[in-house]
C-alpha cells in the first residue's frame, strides 16, 4: 500500500485521455482521496497530442512526485515531446496497447515495466465501447478504486442526455478492470482518510473565487493563456453578484477599465499573464501615484516575449516587483498552492482596498491550469475595506492628506462636497498637481510609509519547523519544498521552510525571525536567472551560507531535485 | 432641480494653458452644459488623458480622473461600467484620443458604452511643444519633429467615429460657446457614445489657427443615417459645425443575471456526493 500514486495517461488527439483523467480525478476523490491534476499539450489549437498527469494521495497534494508510477498510453504518438513532463525509473509501470505498435526507447529505456492490455481489442467488444474507458477501468483496478465510484461519475456525466453512452463506458470500465490480473502488481493507495467538506478546483477559480470573496465586483480583461479560465469563469459568475465583467479591447485597456471602476468605489481585478503585465505597468504606476485600489493577477508562462504560453516558470517576479518607472511602492503577493490561489487572492483583495494600492499577485501556469481536490477553506477570509472620507463638513477636502499612516480617506464620485481630480502627476494633499520638491518628498513618504508600516500578520509567509538549514522559497515551489524537507527528515537533516506570500514590500524583520538561528539556506525557486535569489539579497540580511539552486521552467519543480541538495548540505560540517 | 449657475463647477485651480488657448472656452461651455442639464457637480465625473486639454478634469468641481496618456476612455468605460448612475464626460486631445489611444477610441464607438467623448482638436502636441498630431496637416512644416511635413494624410476622426459605429457624432468650434454648450448637452442627453470634436485652436504653436473662426460654417442638420453621415464628413473640409449623425442603437450595458450568492458558486465546487454538504 502507498499513500501516494502518480499516474500519467497519454494519448493523440480524440483518444479521450483528459475526459478520462477527469473521471478519474472525480472518482478518487468521491472516494474520499485527494488529487493534483496537471496536463501537457501539444501546440495543436485543437486535439493533438495531451498528457495528463494525475497524483492521488491520502492527503493533501500540492506537489507533482518525481516519478510517475503509472503510465498508461493509448498511443506513442509524438511521445519524445512529453518524455522530458513524464519521468519513470525502475519501479514504474508502462500500460501499452499492442496496437500502438513498440514502447519507445526513450521510455522503456528508464528500465519501468511493461505491460501489455490491448484496450483497443477489448474496446471492440462492447458496443460503442472505447479504449479510454478500458484504460480508466484498469488504472482503477491498479490502485484499488472501488469501481462503483467510476459508475458514479460515469453517471453523472452520461446517464441522463446519453444512455447507451453510459452503458458502453461501463462495461468498458469492467472490461478494463477485469484485464488487469493479468498486468502484474498494482499500485494499491491507502484507504482515504479525508472527511470534511472538499472542493475539486483549479488554481484559476480558486484565485477568481478568492476575488469575489475578497469583495471584487468588476473585472475586464483581455484573454491570454494561461489566465483565461479565470476570467471565463469571473463572466459567468460576476453578473449574479451584481458585478461586471468586460471583455476589453486589449491590456491596456483592461487595467485602465478597473481604475476607472475602482475610481467609482467598485473593487476590481484583473488577470493576465506576463506579456499582458508588461503592457500594464505603466497603468500600475497610476495606480500607485492615484492610490487606486486594484488587484492584478499575472498566471505566470515561460518567457520572455511570447515564450512558452501553456508552461510554467516564475520568471515575472523581477518585473512585477521592480518593472515601475519612478519610486513606486505596491504589493506583490504569491500563493503557494491551489488551495492558496483562493486565499492569496482574497488577501491581496484585501490588502488594495485597506492600502489604496495595487497588488500584483504572481500565480503561474502550474496552478492555474491544474485542478487539484481541496478541502473547503473553514474561514471566510479577509475582505477588503476602504477607509471612505467623512461626509463633507466644510474645510476643503484633502483626498492625498498627509496622514501618520500614509493611508488618506477616500471619497467616490457621488459622495456630495468631497470632489477631488485622482492625478497620476505628482501632486499636493488636495491633489492638485505640484512639482515643488517639497510635496514630491511627502507624497513619496506617504505611499512607501502605508505599506511599509502596516501589520500583515502572519499571513506574510509560510514557516514551518525549526532545522538549522532554512529552505527559502516562494509560489508553486512551495509545496514541492516542503514535501522534500520532510523527505529529508527521514534521513535525519532538519530543515525549515520559509515562504513569503507578501513579495513587496520586504518585511526585514519577520524574515529574521524567520531565518533566526539558521546556519544554512538553500533558495529554491523556477527562474534561470535567479531572480527570487537576488531579491532575497538586495532586500534580507540573509544568515551562513546560502546557496541558490534556480532552474528554468517548464519542467515542474519536483520534491527529489531539493531533496537532493539538502541532502548535500546537510553532510557539511 | 435646482439650475446651479455654471461657476459652480469650476475649481479655483488655474488652468496651465496659454493665453488665447481654445480650450479656456471649452472648459466654460462644458460647465455651462453641466449646469443646463441640471446636475450637480459630484454626480459628474470627468475622466482624461495627458495633454494640454487633458488638464481639464482639475479646473472642474467634479469628480476628476487624471490618468496616463491615450487612456482615458477606457478609465471612463469603466467608471461608467460600475457606477452607472453618474454622468461621465471623458475630455482630451487630438494626440492622446487619436493617436496613443486610437484603439480604445475604435472600440468605445464599437462598445457604445453611454459616455460623452469630448475632443479638443488643435492638430498639435502643445504640451510638448509642437510636434504633428493625427489631425495635422501633411504639410505643415512648423516642426523641428518633422521640418519637411509628416507627408502623411490626417487622420478623419468624425468618419472614423461612424464606421466605428458610435451614436452621436459631432463637430463643434471654441470660438463658439454657446453653441459648443448646446452640442455637448444635446451629447449628454443622446444615449450611447458621443463623439464631440471641438475645433480648439493651439495659438502658441498654431498661429494660423486663429483664422478658423472666419472658415467655419453651420453644418447641414443632423442625420440618423450612418452612411448618408459618411459621405457627409468623407466630403467636407472639416469646417461645417454641428451635430453630423444621430444613432439609435442602445448603449451597451453588462448582461444583468439571476441573483446568485458566493456560496452557491462555491457549492459547485464541492465533490460529488457533498452536494448536500455545506461549506
Amino acid at each position: 500500500m502507498t499513500s501516494s500514486v502518480t499516474i500519467a495517461l497519454y494519448g493523440s488527439g480524440g483518444a479521450g485521455v483528459m475526459t478520462a483523467a477527469n473521471m478519474l480525478v472525480d472518482a478518487a476523490a468521491a472516494a474520499g482521496w485527494y488529487a493534483l491534476f496537471g496536463r501537457s499539450s501539444g501546440a495543436q489549437i485543437r486535439g493533438g497530442e495531451a498528457a495528463a498527469m494525475v497524483r492521488l494521495a491520502t492527503h493533501p497534494v500540492e506537489s507533482v512526485d518525481d516519478a510517475i508510477d503509472i503510465l498508461l498510453a493509448l498511443d506513442w504518438q509524438n511521445m519524445q515531446r512529453f518524455a522530458a513532463e513524464l519521468p519513470l525509473g525502475p519501479h514504474s509501470v508502462i500500460v501499452t496497447d499492442p496496437a500502438a505498435g513498440e514502447v519507445p526507447e526513450i521510455m522503456a529505456g528508464s528500465g519501468a515495466r511493461v505491460a501489455v492490455l490491448p484496450m483497443k481489442e477489448l474496446a471492440k467488444t462492447v458496443p460503442g465501447g472505447r479504449a479510454n474507458m478500458v484504460g480508466l477501468g484498469a488504472v482503477a483496478a491498479l490502485i484499488g478504486l472501488p469501481p462503483e465510484r467510476l459508475t458514479e461519475v460515469l453517471g453523472a456525466s452520461l446517464k441522463a442526455k446519453h444512455a447507451d453512452a453510459f452503458d458502453a463506458s461501463v462495461a468498458a470500465v469492467r472490461i478494463g478492470a477485469e484485464a488487469v490480473g493479468g498486468l502484474g502488481r498494482g499500485r494499491p493507495l491507502e484507504p482515504p482518510a479525508a472527511s470534511g467538506a472538499r472542493w475539486a478546483i483549479t488554481g484559476n477559480q480558486a484565485a477568481g473565487l478568492g476575488a469575489l470573496r475578497g469583495g471584487v465586483r468588476f473585472c475586464a480583461a483581455y484573454p491570454i493563456t494561461p489566465a483565461t479560465e479565470m476570467l471565463e469563469w469571473l463572466a459567468g459568475a460576476l453578473p449574479g453578484l451584481g458585478g461586471v465583467f468586460v471583455q476589453a479591447e486589449d491590456e491596456l485597456a483592461s487595467i485602465n477599465m478597473c481604475i476607472g471602476a475602482s475610481f467609482g468605489g467598485v473593487p476590481a481585478l484583473t488577470a493576465t499573464s506576463g506579456p499582458g503585465l508588461s503592457l500594464m505597468i505603466e497603468a500600475l504606476g497610476l495606480a500607485v501615484a492615484s492610490e487606486t485600489p486594484l488587484v492584478v493577477v499575472d498566471v505566470q508562462r515561460g518567457g520572455p516575449s511570447t515564450g512558452i504560453p501553456t508552461k510554467s516558470e516564475q520568471a515575472d517576479l523581477d518585473i512585477a516587483v521592480h518593472g515601475l518607472h519612478g519610486d513606486a511602492p505596491h504589493l506583490v503577493v504569491a500563493p503557494q498552492s491551489i488551495a492558496d490561489c483562493l486565499f492569496a487572492t482574497q488577501w491581496a483583495v484585501h490588502l488594495a482596498e485597506t492600502l489604496q494600492a495595487p497588488c500584483v499577485v504572481l500565480s503561474d501556469q502550474s496552478l492555474g491550469q491544474s485542478r487539484a481536490v481541496i478541502d473547503a477553506p473553514s474561514d471566510p477570509g479577509p475582505v477588503g475595506r476602504r477607509a471612505l472620507a467623512p461626509a463633507a463638513r466644510g474645510a476643503a477636502y484633502r483626498r492625498y492628506a498627509l496622514t501618520a499612516a500614509g493611508i488618506s480617506p477616500l471619497a467616490v464620485p457621488g459622495m456630495p462636497g468631497l470632489q477631488f481630480t485622482a492625478d497620476g502627476l505628482e501632486h499636493g494633499e488636495t491633489g492638485t498637481p505640484s512639482a515643488q520638491a517639497a510635496d514630491h518628498a511627502a507624497q513619496l513618504d506617504k505611499r512607501s510609509r502605508k505599506l511599509t508600516g502596516y501589520d500583515y500578520g502572519p499571513a506574510w509567509a509560510t514557516v514551518e519547523g525549526a532545522g538549522d538549514i532554512a529552505v527559502v522559497t516562494w509560489g508553486s515551489c512551495t509545496g514541492p519544498a516542503r514535501e522534500a524537507i520532510a523527505r529529508a527528515a527521514e534521513h535525519g537533516v532538519l530543515a525549515r521552510l520559509v515562504a513569503p506570500r507578501l513579495l513587496s514590500p520586504a518585511l526585514p524583520s519577520a524574515m529574521a525571525a524567520a531565518l533566526a538561528g539558521a546556519r544554512r539556506v538553500l533558495v529554491v525557486e523556477q527562474s534561470h536567472s535567479g531572480q527570487f535569489h537576488k531579491h532575497l539579497r538586495a532586500e534580507y540580511d540573509l544568515p551562513g551560507e546560502v546557496e541558490s539552486f534556480h532552474r528554468p521552467g517548464p519542467l515542474p519543480m519536483r520534491p527529489g531535485e531539493i531533496l537532493a541538495r539538502l541532502l548535500e548540505m546537510g553532510e557539511r560540517p | 432641480m435646482t439650475r446651479l449657475d455654471p461657476k459652480e463647477f469650476k475649481s479655483d485651480v488655474k488652468p496651465v494653458w496659454c493665453p488665447g488657448c481654445g480650450d479656456y472656452a471649452v472648459l466654460s461651455s462644458l460647465t455651462k452644459s453641466l449646469a443646463e442639464l441640471e446636475l450637480l457637480p459630484h454626480e459628474v465625473a470627468v475622466v482624461s488623458g495627458i495633454g494640454c486639454s487633458s488638464r481639464l478634469p482639475a479646473y472642474t468641481n467634479c469628480y476628476g480622473f487624471h490618468g496616463v496618456h491615450g487612456r482615458a476612455l477606457a478609465v471612463g468605460a469603466g467608471l461608467k461600467l460600475a457606477r452607472p448612475e453618474l454622468a461621465v464626460v471623458v475630455a482630451g486631445g487630438d494626440g492622446d484620443g487619436f493617436s496613443i489611444g486610437g484603439n480604445h477610441f475604435l472600440h468605445a464607438c464599437r462598445r457604445n458604452v453611454d459616455l460623452t467623448y469630448v475632443v479638443m482638436d488643435n492638430r498639435v502636441y502643445g504640451m510638448t511643444k509642437g510636434q504633428p498630431s493625427p489631425t495635422t496637416e501633411a504639410d505643415w512644416e512648423n516642426s523641428a519633429m518633422a521640418p519637411h511635413g509628416t507627408g502623411v494624410q490626417p487622420f478623419n476622426p468624425l468618419a472614423v467615429a461612424v464606421a466605428a459605429g458610435a451614436n452621436f457624432v459631432a463637430r463643434a468650434f471654441s470660438g463658439d460657446p454657446n453653441g459648443t454648450a448646446a452640442i455637448v448637452s444635446e451629447a449628454m442627453r443622446h444615449p450611447g457614445f458621443s463623439l464631440v470634436v471641438v475645433m480648439s485652436p493651439c495659438v502658441t504653436y498654431r498661429e494660423e489657427e486663429r483664422e478658423w473662426k472666419t472658415l467655419v460654417r453651420p453644418a447641414p442638420p443632423a442625420t440618423d443615417d450612418a452612411a448618408e453621415a459618411a459621405r457627409r464628413l468623407m466630403g467636407d473640409d472639416g469646417f461645417n459645425i454641428g451635430v453630423v449623425f444621430k444613432g439609435h442603437r442602445a448603449p451597451w450595458m453588462p448582461r444583468a443575471a439571476a441573483a446568485t450568492a458566493v456560496a452557491d458558486l462555491e457549492r459547485r465546487f464541492l465533490i460529488r456526493g457533498q452536494a448536500a454538504l455545506s461549506s
